[in-house]
Formats: C-alpha cells, sequence, structure tokens
C-alpha cells in the first residue's frame, strides 16, 4: 500500500483509503475517488501537481492531496477492474 | 429494491395547468456545457445578479415554447450536493425549497461514470428529472459510445441525446420537459440505493429524526446527509433535535464515520449497474483525442514552452489588434468633442466645456479601451472554452505554488491584464478563503489595458526610442513585486492551511462562438456600467476641480491647491505638483492620467520632458504602475473580500510600495 505519488505515469492503483478531513474526503469521493477504485497517474514528475484519470475523468492533484490518498499498485498487465 | 414511501408521493408527477409557468432548474457537475445549454435556452432573455447574499453568480432566463411558458434558473455547477461549498448549498437548497417544476441534469457522455453522480444525487430530492446527455459529438471524438435509449430503459426518467454547441437536441429536452410536467412520460425513477450493510441504520436514524424534520426536507434524505456528515444538515438536527435523540444520533454518526465513502462507493456502484448495457468505453491503448494533445500540452517542459506561446499570441492579438482601433476610436472622440464644442456657441462657456470636455471627453476615453478588452476577453473565453485554460492552471501551478497560490489563481490574474475588476471577481474560482485573499491582494500588481495605456503614451515622450525597453522593465517591476510580495505574505504573514489543488480537467473541444459571445458581452457590460457611472461621475469631478473658482484658469483652481498641498511629497520624488495631480486622479480611472496631464499643461508631450530629470520621469512611471488600484477596483475588493480591513491592507501596500519603489528609482537614478 503507497501513497498515489509513489506511482509512476502508466501504473494504476487501486484506491484502499483517503486520509484527511471530512470535507477533503467527501469532495474526493465525489469526484469518484472511492475505496476499490482504479486510478490511473498520467502525469507524476517527482515536483508539481500529479494528473489522474479516475471513472473516466482527468483530474489535476496537488502532491500534498495525492499524498493522502494510498492505493494498492496493480500490476501494469491487468486490465483496471473495479474490486467489489 | 426499497424505497421509502413518502418519497414516492412527492416524486410523483403533477399535472399543472397549461397555462401556468414552468420553472425548470438546470444542474450539472462543472464543464458538462450546462451555460451552453442554458444559453441556446434563453439567448440574450436572460438576466444575470447574484443569489441573495452570496457572491454567487445567478443567471435566470425564460423561453416560449409549443405556448408555453418557461422560466429557467441556471444553479451553480456543482460536483455533489454535499454542503462542502456554497454553491452546492445554493444548488440543493433551490431544489428543496423553491420546488421547481422539473430539473434537468446535464451530463457529459464522454464522462457519463463519474458526471452521472451528481443524478445520483438529485434523484433523492423531490424533484422530477429529465436527464440531457450532452456533448455526445466529444463522446464520439473520445470513443465512448452511449445509448440514451438504453439508459433511458434502466433509469426510468426521460435521457435527451445532446450536442448542445451545435444547437442539436434543443426541441427534444423541450419536449420531456413538457411530458414530465404534464404526466405524460410515465416517470419513474429507479434511484440509487444504500449498502446493505448500512441500511439498518439509515432506518434507525429515518425514525429518530422523523418527527422534527421540516416539511420541505424529505427524511430519508436527511438521514443520508446525517450519514455522509453532511455539517449542515448535521447543524440543522442538532438544533431541532432534542438532547437526549440527539446523543443517540450523534453516537450512530460517530461509529459510522467514514459511512461517506460507503455511500459515494454506492452512489458509484449504481452507476455501474445503470450504464452497463448503455455505455461501451474505448478499447484499452485507443486514444482519443483529449489522450493526444495532453501528451504535450501538460508536458513539464514543452506544456511550460506551449503556455508562454500561447500568452504570447494572447497579447499580440489583443495589442496588435486593437491598439489601431483604440487610435481609430480616439480620434473619433476627439472629433465629436470639437462638434459638440461647435455646435453649443453661445451658451456659457463653463458649460460648453463641462459637456464636451468634462463629460463627452471623459466618457469617451473610457470607451475606447473597448476593443482592447473585446478582443482580450474573446481570446480568453475561446481558450476556457475548448477546455485549455485548466491546463494552463495546471502548468501554472508549479510556479505559483512559491507564492501561496495555485493553478487556480492563475485564469484571475491572467484576467487581470485586461482589467483587474473582473481579475478580483474571478478569484472566486478559488476553495480557500486563504489562496483567494492572497489573489486578490496580488491582483492590483497586474497592469491592467488603463495603465499599459498610459505607459504607452508617456514612455515615448520621456525616453523616445527607449520606449519599449523602458515598458517591458515597468511590466517585469511589477510582476517580479508581485511574486516577492506573494512570497513574503505567503512565508510571514498569512500562516495556516495550505490551499488544496484538486482540479478537473475537462475534454477539449469545438469552442462555441455563442458562449464566447455572451462570455464578453457580461465582460464589457460589467465594465461598461463602471464607465458609465463611477469613471462618468469623477471625471466631471475632477474637471469641476479644475475649473473652479477661477473660471478655467486651472493654475488657480481647487485641483492646483490639492497639488500644491502635495508638493511635500512630490519634491521628495523629483516630481512638480501637476504630475502629482495627474497621480492622483488615476485613482478615479488609470487612464485619467493623461487626460489630468492634458488640462494642467495643454500640450505635456513637448512640456513634460523639460520639467522632469530622467530619474524623476522613470520613478513617476514606477509610481502609476504600482499605485493604488482604480476606485472600481477597490469596490470590488471590498465587496469579494467582505471586509474593510482587508481593502485597507490592499490600498495602503499599494501606497507604500508604489511610493517606496519611486523614491528609490528617483534617487537611485539621481546617483548614475
Amino acid at each position: 500500500m503507497v501513497p498515489l505519488t509513489a506511482l509512476n505515469p502508466g501504473q494504476v492503483g487501486l484506491i484502499h483509503q483517503l486520509r484527511g478531513g471530512h470535507r477533503f474526503v467527501s469532495r474526493l469521493a465525489a469526484l469518484g475517488f472511492t475505496p476499490g477504485a482504479p486510478v490511473e497517474v498520467m502525469r507524476n514528475h517527482g515536483f508539481g501537481p500529479l494528473i489522474v484519470a479516475v471513472r473516466g475523468a482527468q483530474v489535476a492533484l496537488g502532491r500534498g492531496e495525492a499524498n493522502h490518498i494510498l492505493v494498492y499498485v496493480q500490476e501494469e498487465t491487468d486490465a483496471p477492474s473495479e474490486k467489489r | 429494491m426499497h424505497h421509502p414511501k413518502n418519497v414516492e408521493q412527492t416524486l410523483a408527477p403533477h399535472p399543472s395547468a397549461e397555462t401556468a409557468t414552468i420553472v425548470v432548474a438546470l444542474a450539472g457537475q462543472p464543464n458538462v456545457g450546462k451555460s451552453t445549454i442554458f444559453n441556446a435556452l434563453t439567448g440574450l432573455n436572460q438576466h444575470v445578479g447574484n443569489w441573495p447574499g452570496k457572491t454567487v453568480e445567478r443567471k435566470t432566463g425564460s423561453c416560449t415554447y409549443r405556448d408555453r411558458h418557461l422560466d429557467l434558473v441556471d444553479l451553480p455547477g456543482t460536483y455533489s450536493l454535499t454542503a462542502n461549498s456554497v454553491e452546492e448549498r445554493i444548488a440543493r437548497d433551490y431544489i428543496l425549497h423553491e420546488q421547481p417544476d422539473v430539473v434537468v441534469a446535464v451530463v457529459d457522455a464522454a464522462i457519463p461514470e463519474r458526471s452521472l453522480y451528481l443524478l445520483a444525487e438529485l434523484l433523492q430530492l423531490p424533484a422530477p428529472v429529465v436527464l440531457v446527455l450532452n456533448m455526445m459529438d466529444v463522446a464520439a471524438q473520445e470513443g465512448v459510445q452511449v445509448e440514451p435509449q438504453v439508459l433511458q430503459a434502466a433509469l426510468g426518467i426521460p435521457v435527451v441525446p445532446m450536442c448542445a454547441t451545435k444547437n442539436q437536441g434543443l426541441q427534444n429536452l423541450l419536449d420531456a420537459i413538457l411530458n414530465v410536467v404534464d404526466g405524460v412520460f410515465p416517470y419513474e425513477p429507479r434511484r440509487p440505493v444504500i449498502l446493505p450493510a448500512h441500511q439498518a441504520i439509515l432506518e434507525q436514524l429515518i425514525t429518530l429524526i422523523a418527527d422534527v424534520v421540516p416539511a420541505s426536507y424529505p427524511p430519508d434524505w436527511v438521514a443520508l446527509k446525517l450519514l455522509e456528515g453532511d455539517e449542515e444538515v448535521v447543524a440543522l438536527m442538532q438544533a431541532a433535535l432534542p438532547p437526549p435523540v440527539w446523543k443517540q444520533v450523534h453516537d450512530i454518526l460517530y461509529h459510522h464515520e467514514d459511512a461517506i465513502l460507503d455511500v459515494a462507493g454506492a452512489r458509484y456502484a449504481w452507476i455501474a449497474r445503470m450504464t452497463r448495457a448503455a455505455v461501451v468505453r474505448p478499447k484499452v491503448g485507443q486514444m482519443g483525442l483529449t489522450a493526444r494533445l495532453d501528451r504535450g500540452l501538460t508536458h513539464p517542459v514543452w506544456g511550460t514552452l506551449a503556455l508562454l506561446g500561447v500568452l504570447g499570441i494572447v497579447f499580440w492579438l489583443t495589442y496588435a489588434v486593437g491598439t489601431p482601433l483604440q487610435e481609430g476610436l480616439d480620434e473619433l472622440i476627439q472629433h465629436l468633442v470639437t462638434m459638440l464644442h461647435d455646435s453649443l456657441h453661445g451658451m456659457p462657456h463653463w458649460l460648453v466645456d463641462l459637456l464636451s470636455d468634462g463629460l463627452l471627453g471623459g466618457a469617451g476615453m473610457v470607451i475606447t479601451f473597448l476593443p482592447i478588452l473585446v478582443i482580450f476577453f474573446a481570446v480568453l473565453g475561446f481558450l476556457e472554452d475548448t477546455g485549455y485554460m485548466a491546463r494552463a492552471a495546471y502548468i501554472a501551478d508549479r510556479f505559483m505554488h512559491a507564492m501561496g497560490l495555485h493553478g487556480k489563481s492563475f485564469m484571475p490574474l491572467l484576467l487581470g491584464f485586461g482589467c483587474n475588476v473582473p481579475a478580483i471577481l474571478g478569484s472566486r474560482i478559488i476553495e480557500t478563503q486563504r489562496a483567494r485573499r492572497l489573489t486578490i491582494l496580488l491582483a492590483p500588481l497586474i497592469p491592467c489595458a488603463a495603465r499599459m495605456a498610459v505607459v504607452a503614451v508617456l514612455t515615448p515622450v520621456f525616453f523616445g526610442k527607449e520606449a519599449a525597453w523602458v515598458a517591458w522593465a515597468l511590466v517585469a517591476v511589477n510582476l517580479g513585486l508581485l511574486a516577492v510580495i506573494g512570497i513574503v505574505f505567503n512565508r510571514l504573514v498569512l500562516k495556516g492551511e495550505q490551499s488544496m489543488f484538486i482540479m478537473e480537467l475537462p475534454l477539449y473541444h469545438l469552442p462555441n462562438a455563442r458562449t464566447i459571445g455572451l462570455y464578453v458581452w457580461q465582460n464589457v457590460i460589467a465594465f461598461l456600467r463602471k464607465a458609465g457611472t463611477v469613471i462618468l461621475t469623477a471625471s466631471v469631478i475632477v474637471w469641476l476641480l479644475s475649473y473652479f473658482p477661477a473660471n478655467g484658469d486651472v493654475m488657480q483652481s481647487y485641483l492646483a491647491w490639492i497639488g500644491r498641498a502635495l508638493s511635500p511629497l512630490g519634491s521628495a520624488l523629483g516630481l512638480p505638483w501637476p504630475v502629482m495631480v495627474a497621480l492622483l486622479t488615476s485613482f478615479v480611472a488609470k487612464e485619467n492620467t493623461i487626460a489630468t496631464l492634458g488640462v494642467l499643461y495643454g500640450d505635456f508631450a513637448t512640456v513634460l520632458p523639460t520639467l522632469l530629470a530622467p530619474s524623476a520621469a522613470l520613478g513617476f512611471l514606477v509610481v502609476q504602475m504600482l499605485f493604488i488600484p482604480c476606485v472600481a477596483t477597490v469596490a470590488a475588493i471590498r465587496q469579494e473580500t467582505q471586509s474593510w480591513r482587508w481593502t485597507a491592507l490592499s490600498l495602503g501596500m499599494m501606497l507604500g510600495i508604489s511610493l517606496g519603489a519611486g523614491f528609490l528609482v528617483y534617487r537611485i537614478g539621481m546617483l548614475i
């Protein structure tokens, strides 16, 4: 289990947990960041915000925000699927 | 599936009289093209104001279809209906308390899964919903296929495919609205249900609160929002329930603190069931247009270069096309002033001067800025409407972080190059108060079109061939100070919560002329309203001060008295009193500097270089560029911060910086 910032572009993580205040969790949940949802990292260059794809939409996340999203790294060969 | 009985009753479509006005609310997530639909339905027949007591834009309009009158309300774009933001509260309060006849839920057909989340929330409120699948063309371009009929069969509500930018599907939408209102459509929505694990808890909550829930709130909705930890609903119930009952509710909520994720997860599971047969996603490896464009445009190196290039084009277009038009308009207005002067021959001298020079001249100067503003807003509206602006904000985020700002501050600050007023109003898109106030504080450092015009006139007067370099240096001083002040405030003054950066990157799509047109129209109207009132009044006052009591002898006028009172300050800066007066009148409107110099010196282009040393001239231009923002900007700062202290801080800071910088430039220049 790693924070989203640890993933390289092209890697997919399955969301395990959101760490943060209620507002933060609530906002991310509405955008589709719920446990089990696959998130693909599109851009992560070691500094500056990330771009991730979740539920078909692209979302830019600050590094601080992305650090509070914990994921299980999915093997890159697997097609993304919802674990539910 | 479980449906509480009371909601079924309130949701039944009620046939209304054929003559009654139908109230339709448009709801949708940001970037789904909701405003395009609203504009297409209402045209210019719309009214833009604010929601009562809120700094959130409220757009209402009307249209007539098949002899029926429809009133439309454009609700703020929101991702959900939990009370996380003002916008979300406004949207749900409207649906709960104003009870529109129909809610039109607009979703982006290219990202059906995510954008249906709001529908899942809307179906839990007591108003019938018509679903619009907008941007069918964008969906096709990204390889997403959606079958409207299949989705309609699954959801049990009308589903209308649309392409609002091409005016496709508007009639079908209006028909669907009427069919629901008239009870022609068999409206039987299939609503999301909560996870079985939480069902018993939800029932328990409903029983506990049932007696105190206000009439306009469905009890099961209130219970669900309690479980989601919605601040507003929690406060409402805490106030309404007797303490022992509240204790029971509170205990339940305490043990299910993370229920929000399960509730949201259940909604997404419901969406997955609803769309299983209706949506075909692109094959793995198939790249849509957005992904292909973003390989370059969000790349840390190429994306930054692209952004610089885009900004270059924006300013080049604005000034290369706008400046000749401005000069043409200026000549035209000078001509009109002369004509008016002549045609009023025989009337008292002071009245002729007041009408032609004070009134027409003052208003005319403001109007000459229209071409530049129209072009600037049109280019920005174009970039916004294609979806590029979010990429610009993403790229800019790296550079704005050090100033305590983030990517979302980029767009408002960019607007500031046109006019500082929309820059300050535009800071509304920033969620945290800290980042928003910092953006408002820094916005007046952006040189607006009016200040650039003053620089364009005055630098050649003082510096001849070197004018272009001096003008660039002046802009650089402003932007450099913006960065320094941002960093200082971020590090030392405004400690506290770092701003959240969560921003959707919409899919690219072809821009819509009408959307851009209305964007330009609304921004220009706001500018003209300011020109028509504040600036006009102020320029007449300045004229009166310069005319009386000596009947036209400026040197004996009230304005001269004020200027002479300022001369100690002026001599510290190496500036004669008329220049100080010119500076002072720029508080009314930045372009007044030129007009005042004209009133006080006549042909200032030949007089000024003989009066001001080059170092004093440079100092003057620096002060002019950094001086306190104009009256309209100050009013906007007060309105948006809701704080006189903050407004005073902004004014004081700009005054201190401008005089300090001007003094330094003058003194250092004297030494060289």
